[in-house]
C-alpha cells in the first residue's frame, strides 16, 4: 500500500509541475457507496497528498434513476457546486452538452483504453467522459447440480429452458421443493431492458432501435424470444421474478434455490463469498446465444468534467488520475470492477487476487451497447416502452406479437422525423 | 358587560380593528406560502405551456396547449391526437390513483375510528399502546416501503410464510409482482402506514368532546351505538372530515410507496409517478409539467366535490 | 356478558398493537442479522449480532445527521405552529369576507405533487442562497405542514364556544393577548397533535432533503438511510437499513410517550382522564 502511494505521489508530482500550483477545492459526485466509496476516498487522499488540492465526495443514493434527475437539475442550474460527475454508461448522449470535451486532454493515454469503452462516451466526436469501469452480465450456474444430473452448460436459450426445467423437476422430486430453474431481472425497469435485449439479440431479433435509427423490433424472432421468456414465468422461474431486480435474483440463487441466474459481475464476489451456502458450487459462463450469436449488455460508469466547473483543468487532472492504471487495478482487485484499460486483464497480480477478472475479458469483448446513441435524448423513454412491452407479455397481458406491434407504433411516433 | 351596553360606533370600531388584526395575523403565513408554494406552482404551470427541457429550463418557448392536446399530422392527410389528454396511460394512471385513494382512505377512516375509540377509553397501559400505534407513521416512507417489499417478497417474505403456516394459501404468492395483487399490496401498506395519522386526528377530536355529554346520555340509558351515532359522530365530524380531506389529498398524490414497492407498470402507475417519469426520466419536462398541472386540477375537482357533498363548513354561519 | 366484553376489548387492543408493531419488530429482528442469515425466515431472534448498529454509529456523520433532522423538524414545528395559530385565530374567530375562499386556497397548496414543485423550488432556493442549508428544508417543508396545521387548528378553534373570548374582547384585550391567554391553554390537544404530525412529516421527508442538500454533514436521516448500501450498487444491506430505521424511529416513540399526556388532557380544564 505504501509502495503504491509513493509511486502515485511520484507520478502525480510530475504532472503537478505542468499545472497550476494553486490549491483548489473540488467536488466529485460519485453516486456510489460502500466499498466503492471507500476506495474512491483512498484514491482521493493520494491525489490530495500529491497535488495539494482538496476533493470532497458528494454522496448520492444508489438508484441511478434518482441520480439522473438530480444531475439534470444541477446541470440545468449551471451549478458550479459539482466539478466531476460519475455517469452511467448510457447517459453520455443525453447530457453531453453540459460536459467538457476530454479528447485533447487524454490524447496521450487513449491507446491504453478499451476502444468500445471510449466509443460509448463519444457523442458526435466529443469525448464526454472517461470510462471508469465496465460491467457485463454472465450466466451463473450450479456446477454441482448440472454434474449430478448429467447436464452440460447450455449455450442457447432453448437449451437453458430445457436443462433448467429438468434439473428443477429432478431436484423437486428429491424433496427440494423451493428449487427453481432460472432467475433473472424481470421487474419493469432498465434491468429488464438489458435482459430482454439479450434474449432478443440471441434469437436474431436485432436491436430495439438500429444504429441507423430504424425501429426494427417488431419481427417474429423477437416475438419468439419474448414468448420463450414469458413461458419461464411460473414454470422455471418463480412468478415473483416479474418484480425481481439484481438483488432479488441473487438472494434466491445464493440461498441455493435456483439452478441458473443471469446477473452482473458484481454478484460473483458475493455468491462465492465466505458466508454463501453455494460458494463452492457456483461457476460462470457466457450468456446463452442463438442464431443471432450471444449478446451481453454493456454496463459500467464514466467520469465527466462539468462544463460549469470553476477549475476544469484540475478536474480533468483528477479524472485522468482516477482512471489511470494503478487506480483501475486497485478497483479491480478490491471491488471486482472490470477495468477499462486493456493491460489490467493481463496483469499477473490481478489474475492472482481476483481470478475472475481475466475470465470476464471474453464477456466484455462481446458486449453490446444499448441503443443510447441512436435514440439520443429519448433513450430513457425508448427503454421504458420496451420493458413495458416485455413486462406486459410476461405478466400475461397480451401476446408478444401484439405487444411488439404496439411497441413499434409507439416508438415510431416517439421518433417523429428523427431521434 | 355585554354587547347591549356598548354603543353602535364602539362595536363597528371593534369589528374594524379585528378585521385589521385578522389580516395582520394572516400575512406572515400567506407570504411564506406564496414563496414556497405559489411561485413554484406558477412556474410549473407555465412550463406546461412551453417546450422546456429539464437541462435547458432557461430556453423555454411558449407552445400553447401542445403538451395537453394537439393534432399530429403525418403529412399525408392522416394523423392522430397527441398530448397528455390523448394518452391512454395518463387516463389509466388517473383511474389507478382514484381507485387507490378511495379504497385506502375508506379503510383508513374505519380503522382509524376504531383505534381512536379504543384509545379514548381508559385502561392500564394506554400510554404505551398509544405510542405503539404511532410507530408505522413514524417510520420514513422510503424505509417502510423497503421493509414491506422485504416482508412481501415471494421467496424470503415473512407474509407468505405466515399465511402458509396458517394454511390460508398453499403456495407462495408474488404479491408485488402480479398485476392482480400489486395494487392491493400497495393499499395494504398504505393503510398500515397512515391509519395512525387518522386515528390520532380523530382521537384529538374525541378529546375535545366535553365529558358531561356522555354522562347525561349514560344516565338516560342511551345504548352505546346510538350514543356514538347520535352524539359522538356529529361532534367529531368536522375533525374527521378534515382528516379525511388531508388523507385524500395525500393519497391522490401517492408517489414513493409505489415507486419503491412495485414495478412501474400500467397496473400500478399513479398520476405522480406518471408526472415524475416525464419530468425527470424522459426528456419531456414540459409534458410532465402539463401532467402535473392536470393532476392539480383533478385533485382540486375531487376535493371541491367532496367539500360540497359533505357540506363542510368553510364559513361557519352560526 | 360484561366480562366477555372486557375480553373482547383487550383482544381488540392486542390486535391493534400487534399489527402496528409486528413489522417494526421484524425490522429489529432483521437488523440483528448479517449476511446470508437475512434470507432465512424466523420469528424469534436467532442471533444477537450488533455489528449493524456498531458500523452505523461508528461512521461518524450519523450523529450529525441525526442532529440535522432534529433541528430541522423542531424548527418546522415551531415555525408552522406560530404561523398557523395566529392565522387560524383570524380564520376561525374573526368575520371577514373571503374566509372560505382563503381556506380553499390554502388547502389547494396541498394538491400539488411534490415532484412538480421540485424544479421551481430548486430555482428559488438557489436564488435565495439557501442551497445546502437546513433553512432550505425548514422553508420548503412549510408546503405540507402549513396548510395542514392551519386547517386543523382552524377547525378546532371554531368549536370553542364564543363566550370564552367575549369577556376578553370587552375588556379591550388585544388579539394577541386573547390567543395567548385564552386559546393556547385550551388548544393544547390540537397543538400537540398537529405539532407531532408536522414533526414526523418533517423528520421523514426525503425528496426535498435529497435535492436541496449536497454534503453529508448537512443531510438528514432519511437521506442517510437511502445512502446506506452494501459492497456494490445492487446489494441491499437490509441489516444496516433496518438498524438505522430502528434508531430513527425510537426518538419519535419517546416523543409520543412524552407528549401523549398533553394529547390526553381534554378540553374542559381540569378534567383529568386516563
Amino acid at each position: 500500500m505504501t509502495q503504491y502511494l509513493k509511486s502515485l505521489a511520484g507520478a502525480a508530482l510530475v504532472s503537478l509541475a505542468a499545472f497550476s500550483v494553486q490549491a483548489e477545492t473540488l467536488n466529485i459526485v460519485h453516486g456510489a457507496v460502500g466499498m466503492d466509496d471507500e476506495i474512491l476516498r483512498r484514491q482521493l487522499d493520494a491525489f490530495e497528498a500529491a497535488t495539494g488540492h482538496t476533493v470532497n465526495i458528494v454522496s448520492m443514493p444508489e438508484s441511478t434513476t434518482d441520480q439522473f434527475s438530480q444531475y439534470k437539475l444541477w446541470l440545468s442550474a449551471q451549478s458550479s457546486d459539482i466539478d466531476v460527475y460519475r455517469l452511467d454508461v448510457i447517459w453520455a448522449p443525453q447530457i453531453s452538452e453540459h460536459f467538457v470535451d476530454m479528447n485533447e486532454a487524454v490524447e496521450d493515454i487513449r491507446d491504453q483504453f478499451v476502444p468500445s469503452a471510449l466509443d460509448a462516451q463519444t457523442v458526435d466526436g466529443k469525448l464526454v467522459a472517461m470510462p471508469m469501469f465496465m460491467g457485463a452480465p454472465a450466466l451463473y450456474y450450479r456446477a454441482d447440480l448440472l454434474e449430478k444430473h448429467g447436464k452440460s452448460v447450455p449455450t442457447t436459450w432453448e437449451e437453458l429452458t430445457a436443462t433448467a426445467a429438468e434439473v428443477m423437476e429432478a431436484e423437486r422430486a428429491e424433496g427440494n421443493g423451493d428449487m427453481w430453474g432460472f432467475v433473472f431481472q424481470g421487474a419493469a425497469y432498465e434491468g429488464l431492458t438489458c435482459n430482454a435485449m439479450e434474449w432478443v439479440g440471441a434469437m436474431g431479433g436485432g436491436m430495439i432501435v438500429g444504429e441507423d435509427g430504424s425501429v426494427g423490433i417488431n419481427n417474429p424472432q423477437a416475438a419468439a424470444a419474448i414468448d420463450l421468456a414469458a413461458s419461464w414465468v411460473g414454470s422455471i422461474a418463480p412468478s415473483g421474478v416479474l418484480n425481481y431486480k439484481e438483488e432479488d435474483a441473487r438472494g434466491t440463487f445464493q440461498s441455493g434455490n435456483a439452478v441458473f441466474m443471469r446477473n452482473w459481475n458484481y454478484a460473483y464476489a458475493l455468491v462465492t463469498g465466505d458466508d454463501s451456502p453455494v460458494k463452492d458450487a457456483v461457476e460462470v459462463a457466457p450468456l446463452p446465444g442463438g442464431p443471432g450469436g450471444a449478446v451481453a449488455t454493456l454496463g459500467g460508469a464514466a467520469l465527466g468534467v462539468s462544463a460549469y466547473s470553476e477549475h476544469p483543468e484540475v478536474a480533468i487532472e483528477l479524472v485522468k488520475f482516477l482512471v489511470n492504471f494503478e487506480n483501475q487495478k486497485m478497483r479491480a482487485i478490491d471491488t471486482s470492477r472490470p477495468a477499462t484499460i486493456t493491460a489490467i486483464y493481463d496483469d499477473a497480480e490481478v489474475a492472482e487476487k481476483m481470478p475472475f477478472i481475466p475470465l470476464w475479458k471474453p464477456v466484455l469483448d462481446g458486449t453490446t451497447p444499448r441503443p443510447a446513441f441512436s435514440t439520443k435524448r429519448k433513450y430513457n423513454e425508448v427503454s421504458a416502452e420496451f420493458w413495458t412491452a416485455v413486462h406486459n407479455t410476461m405478466s400475461g397481458n397480451g401476446t408478444a406479437e401484439s405487444n411488439l406491434a404496439a411497441l413499434e407504433a409507439r416508438l415510431t411516433r416517439l421518433k417523429g422525423d428523427a431521434w | 358587560m355585554d354587547a347591549e351596553t356598548m354603543t353602535a360606533p364602539d362595536l363597528s370600531r371593534l369589528a374594524r380593528q379585528r378585521k385589521r388584526a385578522a389580516w395582520a395575523f394572516l400575512a406572515p403565513m400567506l407570504i411564506v406560502l406564496a414563496a414556497v408554494a405559489a411561485w413554484p406552482l406558477a412556474r410549473t404551470i407555465w412550463f406546461g405551456f412551453t417546450d422546456a427541457s429539464l437541462d435547458q429550463l432557461g430556453n423555454a418557448q411558449w407552445v400553447g396547449f401542445q403538451n395537453y392536446l394537439h393534432w399530429f399530422d403525418y403529412g399525408n392527410g392522416q394523423g392522430e391526437w397527441e398530448g397528455v389528454l390523448a394518452d391512454p396511460r395518463w387516463w389509466r394512471s388517473v383511474w389507478n390513483t382514484i381507485w387507490f385513494a378511495g379504497l385506502s382512505v375508506s379503510i383508513e377512516t374505519v380503522f382509524g375510528l376504531v383505534i381512536a375509540l379504543v384509545l379514548h377509553r381508559s385502561f392500564p397501559g394506554r400510554g404505551l399502546v398509544r405510542a405503539a400505534i404511532l410507530i408505522p407513521w413514524a417510520i420514513p416512507t422510503i424505509v417502510s416501503a423497503k421493509m414491506w417489499a422485504w416482508m412481501l417478497h415471494d421467496q424470503f417474505g415473512i407474509v407468505n410464510d405466515m399465511l402458509m403456516r396458517v394454511g390460508l394459501i398453499d403456495s407462495a404468492i408474488a404479491w408485488t409482482a402480479t398485476p392482480g395483487t400489486a395494487m392491493f399490496a400497495i393499499v395494504a401498506v398504505d393503510v398500515w402506514k397512515t391509519t395512525p395519522f387518522m386515528a390520532l386526528l380523530i382521537l384529538a377530536a374525541l378529546q375535545m368532546v366535553p365529558d358531561d355529554i356522555y354522562e347525561a346520555a349514560r344516565m338516560d340509558g342511551v345504548p352505546a351505538f346510538r350514543l356514538f351515532r347520535k352524539v359522538t359522530l356529529p361532534l367529531i365530524l368536522p375533525g374527521l372530515l378534515v382528516a379525511v380531506v388531508f388523507r385524500t389529498l395525500d393519497a391522490l398524490r401517492v408517489f414513493d410507496l409505489i415507486y419503491v414497492l412495485t414495478p412501474n407498470t400500467d397496473a400500478t402507475r399513479s398520476m405522480s409517478i406518471y408526472a415524475r417519469e416525464n419530468l425527470f426520466d424522459y426528456d419531456k419536462f414540459a409534458y410532465g409539467s402539463a401532467a402535473s398541472t392536470l393532476l392539480f386540477f383533478v385533485i382540486a375537482l375531487i376535493t371541491i366535490t367532496f367539500i360540497r357533498v359533505t357540506r363542510m363548513n368553510l364559513e361557519r354561519e352560526d | 356478558m360484561a366480562r366477555l366484553k372486557t375480553y373482547g376489548f383487550y383482544l381488540l387492543v392486542a390486535v391493534i398493537v400487534l399489527q402496528a408493531v409486528f413489522p417494526f419488530y421484524y425490522a429489529i429482528l432483521t437488523s440483528l442479522e448479517t449476511g446470508q442469515a437475512i434470507f432465512d425466515i424466523n420469528y424469534l431472534p436467532a442471533a444477537l449480532d450488533w455489528s449493524n448498529y456498531r458500523s452505523m454509529l461508528s461512521s461518524g456523520v450519523f450523529g450529525r445527521q441525526f442532529l440535522n433532522s432534529a433541528v430541522t423538524a423542531s424548527a418546522v414545528v415551531v415555525l408552522s405552529l406560530v404561523l398557523a395559530t395566529t392565522a387560524a385565530y383570524a380564520l376561525a374567530r374573526i368575520r371577514f369576507r373571503g374566509r372560505g375562499l382563503l381556506l380553499l386556497t390554502i388547502l389547494s397548496v396541498s394538491m400539488f405533487p411534490q415532484i412538480a414543485v421540485l424544479a421551481g423550488l430548486f430555482e428559488l432556493i438557489r436564488a435565495f442562497g439557501l442551497f445546502n442549508s437546513l433553512w432550505a428544508l425548514v422553508f420548503s417543508y412549510m408546503i405540507f405542514t402549513l396548510p395542514f396545521t392551519v386547517w386543523v387548528l382552524t377547525t378546532f378553534m371554531r368549536k370553542l364556544p364564543v363566550e370564552i373570548e367575549e369577556a376578553a374582547i370587552m375588556d379591550g384585550a388585544s388579539a394577541l393577548t386573547i390567543i395567548w391567554r385564552v386559546f393556547l391553554p385550551l388548544m393544547w390537544p390540537a397543538m400537540v397533535t398537529t405539532g407531532l404530525l408536522a414533526f414526523i412529516h418533517a423528520w421523514n421527508e426525503f425528496l426535498f432533503a435529497l435535492t436541496f442538500l449536497s454534503t453529508d454533514t448537512q443531510r438528514t436521516v432519511p437521506v442517510a438511510i437511502a445512502m446506506i448500501s452494501g459492497r456494490s450498487e445492487f446489494e441491499i444491506p437490509w441489516g444496516n437499513i433496518m438498524a438505522a430505521s430502528v434508531v430513527v424511529t425510537l426518538p419519535l416513540v419517546v416523543l409520543v410517550l412524552i407528549f401523549q399526556r398533553k394529547i390526553v388532557s381534554g378540553l374542559t380544564a381540569g378534567a383529568v382522564k386516563g
